[in-house]
Parts: structure tokens; sequence; C-alpha cells
């Protein structure tokens, strides 16, 4: 095995695209290293992009939206005393993965690029219109987060590209998101169902509405039916029920040892509901 | 509730010192299985069948034997039944076949070879060159299927005499006992109750997977050292697997990071040592966590008929129970600990019971606490508290108006002596958690639950030091704070403060044959051992102060820590200190020890109520349990700390057992889930606070009265927490565990 650590996206990238069989970054490591160690997947070139400079940043941008570094972790976010006053929802999904130990390394581009329907970041990401900066050997391209997984285990990233930066949008006024997963337990689980619900406001009706579900089809969802059953209402109970149908509709999963189809199917819709109460109260102001 | 404010004729026992291997654990100085090193040792690996049933047609380890870094390649061909003692049978012949697999594979996990490399990682690697070919072979996992005509057969020749005529191979042991007349109780109740009920294979989940060194020269001495709850069985066990002479090896027994009944067998020790008499050096073997759950043993699962009848008072007027317990693909799934367990917290004048050992594709099954115990409780409480339910009666009442007590015929035979049930229901009931209000959303579960305890053999010695410290060896490894309880109890009896004592659990060269940690017996045997073996070490003080003062033996009595004339003699010469009469050994007879030996029998039944609020989110069928009390009885509790640990300990697991843990096998007869992610144990965050209540109602066969603690506090949570979730969801759950999915799908089936 081959480890790098490249002082830059173009050498990383070029790394890459040069390198033969298998070939995995090295953000925090929480899914590599323990793929390595079970023996699921023995990279030949591992590529460390943790000394690149500025990965570890997070910024703010005159224009009110963020700029992450690839290796920010979990803990790095849920410190920070701004982001999450802007994006609760993103920071909430981000600081469920794992416990205090996996929150010290891993990050938002590792839970994303690991291709995992279940992971709980993309969900929350979509819904909050997230792109990252991807580059490769010609350059850079930003691609929204619901473009990078392709199925399980899977990305549209072509050989020699690599992530370089997450670019969170402006909050702007009156907009709130948030991200519910249902686990049987209370920690330290995979998701069997994850909801990522983002909304704007005028008054009391919703004008914007970006509504994401996780493990209940091969990919992350950006469910447009969802946002529709709720932009120009109140969220009021009709509301609450067009959306959980319409969420309930979207599912395309499948039965194994975290769920039953029947089981992720109705969640699904019982978390969109949830999910949206606490971002429309968000939204209004309210610390929740 | 502490018992610190209750009078007792005690000094030392029922206080709650540190226990002395405390700072160890929690500085990093403790040395656990996999802690121990020698110079050129080779590291371990073993190769697992990948299939649930299959004939293993070759097995071509050259390229492996040939590699650089491989010191020793071992297959079944390597251990005792071929070349060295054919024949090998019974218990020993079954460990052997689940240890190293012989013409087939027997389920998915089964080792088929192992390699001795010189570091872990060229270990494993080094399996990736073996070569199997299999010829794979239908398979079952189920219990029910496997008793089914058209199952696969595992093993011809199995099943024992006591199976009746025409039942499928795989089922090997049948049980039947009871007394009275059950058609004819049916026939006096009020309402009859007949319910079916099936639980999942669960595993002990101890924190420390399998790890042992082992190092056996081609002169057939042998030292191993290894984690498990008895190093006696390990010796005798892995000796008659090697064909070596039982005390030609030498088994020390490590810290153990838990074994619940998981560490009372071998999987890797043979196997370390058999490579490591090819390889003519020290073998190391560690278990990863997937290994420990495909290859270790789980309990068995289980599928269970119930019938109660009961009058309008309550009163039970029969009880019928048909236990089908699949145990892996061995014999030995405790159907016969199930069926004697279930009735035997009532007083019944109509009981039948039949208990099935069945076997499947699956790892032999281990004991994990009061095996066999829990499931059966779990179908028999349910229908109780159905019963209590449709008839409206209180379900304490019930269960008082129908306890067992002193001189009750339990239902498995004997007639109990002195127990304790009734203060245990008593305690619930006036517990506050039995009658604090309900909020919406949530129910109410009660269970009583009864283990047999174990007496076993057993043997411990006593040295008194010159400074009047003391050493004790016993031979039980401490699995829940023996050794506190050890020193308690000598301090009790030498009258030398607790810190005083150093008590270690010694290697198999220094004591005689001691049984396994389990049956919950430490406290109760090793204890009544360390009692007697320090009233032999005083009869030696006595001796020595009566021959320094010219008096008959018979004249001296120990007295808080001193000899004290006694009789005509009283008052004639000053008390003489343990510390006097050691520093002085060497010169009046020498070193002055204690030693005993013996099988106890008196290990004194054991019962426990339980009362748990559960919380059930209808839209989710997530379950949260609230509250959770447990109330047992211990006899008497040397150390109040430890036996309640081992209260919150049992109901802790039985939450994992009745909402989560499970085996979860697919079509291909593979283990699916063989990780914590997805093996389901509670986290932390997942238990409320678990209160306790010590009963004490004293064993009259121990003399302080300790009852083992250690197994009945996991008999009555399933059912507790079934009983709760049932009356949450206004619907019974008759399968383990509740996960969400199936709580869901009987909300939805219930409307
Ligand atoms: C105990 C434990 C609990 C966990 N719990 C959860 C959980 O609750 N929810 C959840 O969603 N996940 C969970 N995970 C999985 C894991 O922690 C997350 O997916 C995490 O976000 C991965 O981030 P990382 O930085 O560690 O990624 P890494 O392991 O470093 O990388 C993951 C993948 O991303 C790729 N990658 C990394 N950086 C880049 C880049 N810059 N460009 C392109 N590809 C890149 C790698 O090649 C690799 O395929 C858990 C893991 C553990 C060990």
């Amino acid at each position: 095995m081959d480890y790098h650590s490249p002082a830059s996206f173009a050498e990383a990238s070029a790394l890459a695209a040069n390198a033969t069989g298998i070939t995995r970054f090295l953000a925090g490591g929480t899914d590599v290293l323990v793929q390595l160690r079970s023996d699921l997947v023995t990279p030949d070139t591992l590529i460390d992009i943790k000394k690149i400079n500025g990965v570890s940043d997070i910024t703010r941008n005159a224009d009110g939206s963020w700029s992450l570094g690839v290796a920010v972790t979990g803990a790095e976010m849920s410190e920070h005393p701004e982001l999450g006053r802007d994006w609760p929802g993103v920071v909430e999904a981000m600081d469920l993965i794992g416990s205090t130990q996996v929150q010290g390394r891993a990050t938002l581009t590792g839970n994303l690029c690991n291709g995992s329907p279940a992971a709980d970041s993309v969900p929350a990401m979509v819904a909050a219109g997230v792109t990252v900066t991807v580059t490769g050997q010609d350059g850079t391209r930003e691609v929204a987060v619901e473009d990078i997984p392709t199925g399980p285990g899977k990305t549209s990233l072509a050989k020699g590209e690599v992530v370089s930066a997450i670019n969170i949008p402006a909050r702007g006024n009156n907009g709130g998101d948030a991200y519910l997963r249902f686990i049987p337990r209370t920690e330290m689980d995979i998701a069997v169902v994850g909801v990522g619900v983002s909304l704007r406001l005028n008054g009391d009706t919703v004008t914007e509405a970006r509504v994401s579900l996780g493990a209940v089809a091969p990919t992350v969802l950006l469910v447009e039916d969802c946002a529709q059953a709720v932009i120009g209402t109140t969220l009021d109970d009709a509301a609450l029920d067009a959306l959980g149908a319409a969420a309930s509709a979207a599912c395309n999963p499948i039965d194994d040892k975290r769920g039953t189809i029947a089981f992720r199917t109705e969640v699904a819709g019982v978390l969109a509901k949830r999910a949206a109460k606490i971002a429309y109260a968000r939204a209004k102001g309210e610390d929740v | 509730m502490a018992l610190d404010d209750r009078k007792s004729e005690f000094t030392f026992v029922g206080t709650r010192p540190d226990r002395p291997d405390g700072l160890d654990k929690v500085t990093g100085r403790a040395k656990f299985g996999a802690d121990m090193s020698a110079p050129g040792m080779l590291h371990g690996a073993i190769l697992r069948s990948p299939h649930a049933h299959a004939r293993i047609v070759k097995i071509d380890a050259s390229k492996a034997e040939a590699h650089k870094d491989v010191k020793a390649v071992v297959t079944r061909a390597d251990f005792a039944d071929v070349p060295f003692k054919p024949g090998l049978e019974g218990e020993f012949w079954n460990v052997l076949e689940n240890v190293m697999a012989g013409e087939k594979a027997l389920y998915d996990g089964h080792a088929v070879a192992a390699v001795a490399a010189t570091s872990a990682l060229a270990a494993r690697d080094a399996l990736k060159l073996i070569e199997v070919e299999y010829e794979v072979l239908p398979h079952v996992t189920d219990v029910d299927k496997a008793m089914a005509p058209d199952a696969p057969v595992i093993r011809e020749g199995a099943a024992d005499y006591s199976v009746p005529e025409g039942m499928h191979p795989n089922v090997v042991r049948y049980h039947e006992s009871g007394h009275g007349d059950v058609e004819a109780g049916f026939a006096e109740a009020d309402l009859v109750i007949e319910d079916s009920f099936v639980t999942e294979a669960t595993h002990q989940g101890y924190i420390e997977p399998h790890a042992c060194l082992g190092a056996l020269g081609g002169d057939g001495k042998g030292e191993l050292w290894c984690c498990t709850q008895g190093h006696w069985i390990v010796q005798k066990t892995c000796a008659a697997l090697l064909g070596i002479e039982t005390s030609q090896l030498r088994v020390t027994a490590s810290e153990i990071g838990g074994g619940f009944g998981g560490k009372t067998t071998v999987f890797i020790e043979p196997v370390a040592l058999a490579l490591s008499r090819k390889a003519n050096r020290p073998v190391k073997i560690v278990m990863s966590r997937s290994e420990v759950f495909r290859a270790t043993g789980p309990t068995s699962s289980a599928s269970m008929d119930i019938k109660i009848g009961m009058k309008k008072d309550g009163t039970i007027t029969a009880a019928e129970g048909i236990f089908r317990l699949q145990g892996g693909a061995f014999p030995g799934a405790p159907g016969d600990m199930t069926a004697m367990c279930a009735f035997a917290p009532y007083n019944l004048t109509n009981v039948r019971q039949v208990g099935y050992d069945v076997m499947a594709n699956r790892p032999k099954q281990a004991a994990y606490r009061a095996p066999g115990a829990p499931m059966g409780a779990f179908a028999v409480e349910s229908v109780l508290d159905e019963l209590c339910n449709q008839l409206g009666l209180d379900p304490v009442d019930v269960r008082l108006k129908n306890a067992a007590h002193e001189g009750t015929k339990a239902s498995y035979g004997p007639t109990y002596e002195r127990i304790g049930l009734v203060e245990t229901l008593e305690a619930a009931k006036a517990h506050p958690h039995y009658s604090a209000p309900l909020k919406p959303g949530q129910g109410r579960g009660i269970s009583c639950g009864f283990w047999f305890n174990h007496g076993g053999e057993t043997s411990v010695s006593l040295a008194l030091s010159e400074d009047g410290s003391a050493q004790v060896m016993v031979g039980t490894p401490d699995i829940g704070g023996s050794r506190a309880s050890m020193a308690l109890m000598a301090a009790e009896v030498l009258g030398i403060p607790y810190e005083n004592i150093r008590v270690t659990v010694a290697d198999t060269a220094s004591l005689g044959y001691n049984d396994v940690s389990h049956g919950s017996r430490v406290t109760y045997a090793s204890g009544l051992a360390t009692i007697k073996a320090a009233r032999h070490a005083v009869e030696k003080l006595c001796e020595r102060a009566a021959a320094k003062w010219g008096i008959p033996v018979d004249a001296v009595k120990w007295e808080d820590g001193c000899a004290v004339p006694s009789g005509p003699n009283a008052g004639d010469f000053d008390p003489i200190p343990l510390a006097d009469i050691t520093a002085d050994m060497g010169r009046t007879g020498g070193p002055i020890s204690g030693h005993f030996e013996a099988t106890p029998e008196g290990a004194g039944v054991s019962f426990g109520t339980h009362i748990v609020d559960a919380e059930v989110d209808p839209e989710t069928g997530k379950t949260s349990i609230t509250r959770y009390t447990v109330i047992q009885d211990a006899g008497k509790a040397i150390h109040p700390t430890y036996v309640e640990g081992q209260y919150q300990g049992g109901a802790a697991q039985g939450i994992g057992w009745a909402l989560n843990e499970e085996y979860i096998y697919g079509d291909d007869g593979r283990l699916q889930n063989s990780i914590f992610l997805d093996y389901r144990i509670p986290v932390a965050s997942d238990l409320p606070m678990i209160d306790t209540v010590i009963v004490e109602v004293p064993n009259p066969g121990h003399p302080f009265g300790v009852r083992g603690v250690g197994e009945t506090g996991i008999v009555p949570p399933l059912a507790a927490i079934a009983n709760a979730v049932s009356n949450a969801a206004g619907v019974r759950m008759r399968q383990l565990p509740m996960s969400p999915p199936r709580i869901l799908a009987a909300l939805k089936d219930n409307g």
C-alpha cells in the first residue's frame, strides 16, 4: 500500500489519476480505516488530504455563505459559534455521527464520498442546498451534493477527482433547517431512515422548501413532491399529512437487518413531519 | 435501598470497600487475555467457513506453508482424535468438532484451519493462501424448521436415549417433568390461555474478545494464558483435545473483560496449543469481534407454547409448557433447564413441561446467565400477565397468591427449603415504583424469575504472612468483584482488616480442581471454602496460642482477630493478636495455612421480581424504558455494591435481549450482523437508572447465608419488559426482540 500526503489538491488529483488498483482519499479515516481493518477494502493507494493548506478552515464569506475545508471535523462544526446558528440541521446531522472519538475525525466530505445511502449528513446537506467543489486534472467544477452519490458505495467522481471544498449557501432571512434520523437505540447506530428539511417562510407561510430522505433508496433523495406539499401552506395538519404521504411515496427501500420496507416507508413519513415542524419553528426564530 | 442502616452481626461482611482489582483496571495495569506476550511468540489466525453447511472436500495449505512468515498450519488432523487417541467421545468430541471442523463445516464461521506466522497481519494474510474446496449442503437455522421432517440432518446419531421415536435426527435430547393432572386442572379453570412465543439467539456481548497465549512442546508439557471463567476446564479440555496429560498443562487465567457464561468452554486455546506444538514457539491468538459473534457461543433461540388455567380469584389450576431450543450444530441447548425453570416460581398442583434440544446450522450455544431460563420466563410470565389483564387482577397479587414458599413441591421435582420469592413480591408491592402513576403511552410490567444456583467442585487455600497479613488463593476467576467478597469473608473469620488480605486467582498448578465461575457459584462455593479455610487457619492459630499458654486448645477461642483464653482459663492471659502469633510462627511450628476443598451442595435457589415501565412511540414503534426496579433475594449480600451491580447488569442485558439484540441470518445461512454496529446491544444512554432492592432470606446452606446472585437477574427482564411494552402498546408482543419494526407491525395489525 502506498501512502501519500500531497500539499495541494492539484497534486492529490494527479496522484489519484496516476494510481493503479484501489485508491482512497484519507480524510478522518473513520470509514476508510474501519473498512481496511475489517478486510472489506484494502486500498493500494491512500492519499491523505489533511496536510493541504486550509482544509480545516470554516469561513463565513461576505455574502453570508460558508466555505468548509474538506477535513473539518464534526466536533469543529459543533463547536463553531456561528455555523450552527445558520444551519442547525446540517450541524446536528453531522453531530449524530458516531461517538466523541469519531467526532474528532469524521468529516462531511468523507460521509458524502463514502457513498452510503444512510449517511447522516447527506440529507441535511441536500436539504440545505450544499454544493462541493471538485478538483480534477482539468480544473475544478461545482457539483450539488445530491449529484455526488450514484448508488451504495458509488459516486459520480471520476478517476483523479477529489472534493476540495464544501460550500453552504447563505441562510438568509426566515429560514430554518432540521435533520432527524430513526435508530432503534439512542446513539451509535446507522440511520434506518433519515430526513433533512430546510424551509423559508414569509410570515407564517412556507415559500421555499427542500426535503431530502436518507436510507430509503440506493441514494439519498431530494423529493420535490415533499417540497410541493408544504410550499404555500402554514404547515397545518393537512400540509403535514401531504408531506408525510409524499415522503412515504418517494421511498424505494430494501428489507435488511436494519429495517423492513414497510417500516422504512412508514417512518419516513413520520420523520418528515417531525423534522418539518422543527425546521418551521427554527425559521420562525424559535430556539429548538 | 442500602443496607447500611440495618444492624448486622457482621463486622466486615455487608460493607462496601473498593474492590482490590479496581485500581489496576482503571489505570490499565490489569492484564487481560491479549496483554501477554512471550519471547519468540508467533501470532495465530483461524480460517473460517463462509458456508452454513458444507462438506470439506479438500484443504490445500501448501501455499501458506511455503510462505516465509508462516511457521505452522493446522487442521483437524493435528488434534487428538486423529493421530493420538482415536475415539475421543462425548462432550470432548463435540468441543473438538467445534474448535476445528472435521468432515463438514457446520455453520458460518466454523473453524477449518489455522496458521501461525511472525506477525498478526502476516497470519491474517496467510489465511488467504489456504484453498478449501467445499461441497455446499442444504442448511437450516430456525428451530421449528430444524425439527420439520424435511430439514437437512446436521449429524446422524447425535440424539440420546431420551428422544421419543419418530422425531427428526436434529432433535437430540428430550426432557419431560411435572406433577398432577394438567387436563383436570384446565377443566377447573375459569379462563385458560394458550399462546406461542419466539425468541432469537443473543450473545453475551462481553467487551473482551477471547484471547490466549499458548506454548506446548513436543514433550507434552505446556503453558497457557487465557481469559476464561474456569481454567481447570480449559486445562482438562485442551489436554484431551491435544492428547496430553492434564497435569502437564499449566493454565493461568488472565483478568477477564466479561464472560457471562460465554467463557466457560474453549474455542481458540486448543488451536494456539496445536500451532505451538507444530511451530515449537509460543502462539498468541486474539479473536476479532466478528469472530466472537460468528464462532463463540451465543444463547439458544427458542420457540415455545404455553397453556395456563386460572380461576377468577387468581388461583392457577394448571400450567403446561413446551420449549424448543435451538443450540447450534451440537447437542447442548438447555431445553431441560428452560422447562424446569419456567414454572418454578409457583406453587402448582398440576404442571407439565417438555423441553427439546434441537440442532441447527449455527454456532454451538454456550451458557449465558441462567442459561435457558429467561426465554421460558418470557413465555410463561406473558401468559400470566394476559390472564391478569383479562380477569382484571393485580399481577403482583396473583403472583403472591400462587408463589412458591418453603415446603412447596417445585414444578421440577424437589421440595423447596427456605426461599425468598414471597419477600421479593411483598417488597415489589410496597415499592413506590409499583404505585407510581404512569403517563399516557406508558405501560408497566411485572415478572418473577427463578434460577437453581450451583455449588460445584471448589478448593481454596489461605496462607498467613509473618506480618499478620493473609493471602487467599481461589480457583474461580473473578467475574463480578468476587475477590472483594472473598477478602470480606476471610476478614470476618480472621478478624483482620479487609485491606490486609490479598486474594489471588491461582493457576491450575497451585490448587486442586475448581469448577468454572458459573452457576452463580463463586460467592457461595468459593466463599464457603474461603470461610472454612480461614477457620482452618484459625484452629492452627489457637493451637499456637494454647501451646504458648500451656492450656488445652479447646480452652482457646478466636475473637476479634485475637486468641483469647476461655472457659476455666478465661482472663488468665492477655489476648494474643494474629500478627503476634504469625511473627513467631517459624519458631512455633512453621507456616500457618488453611485449606478447604469440597463440592458443596447447599447453593440455595434464588428468586427475583422486576418492575418495568416502558413507553412506546406509536408512530415508530420505538420503546424506551423509563423506569426499572430489580428486587432479588441475595440470602446475604457480602458486598452489597457488587450485588447491586449484578442486579443492574442482569436488567441491562435483559433490556438488550428484549428490545434489539438478535442473531440475524440471511437466506444463505450466514450471520448478517457480526459487529456491534448491527448487533444492537444497549448503549449507556438507552438505559434508565436501574433501582435495586436486596432482599435477604438467608440460605441455610452457607455459613453466612449467601445465595448466588449472578444469574437470576436476567430471568425476569424479558417478560417484565414484554409485559410493559404490551401494556403500553395495547397489543401482546410474542416475539423477541421487540424491535421497532415488529412493534410497529403489531400496532398496524391491531388497527
Ligand atoms: C463508530 C462509528 C460510528 C459511525 N456512525 C455513523 C453515523 O451515525 N452516521 C453516519 O453517517 N456515519 C457513521 N459512521 C461512518 C463515518 O464516520 C462517516 O461516514 C464519516 O463522516 C466519514 O468521514 P471521514 O472523514 O472519516 O471519511 P474517510 O474514512 O476518511 O473517507 C470516507 C470516504 O470518502 C472518500 N473521501 C474522503 N475525502 C475525500 C475527498 N476529499 N474527495 C473525494 N473522496 C474523499 C474516501 O476515499 C473514502 O471512500 C460511523 C463510523 C464509525 C467508525
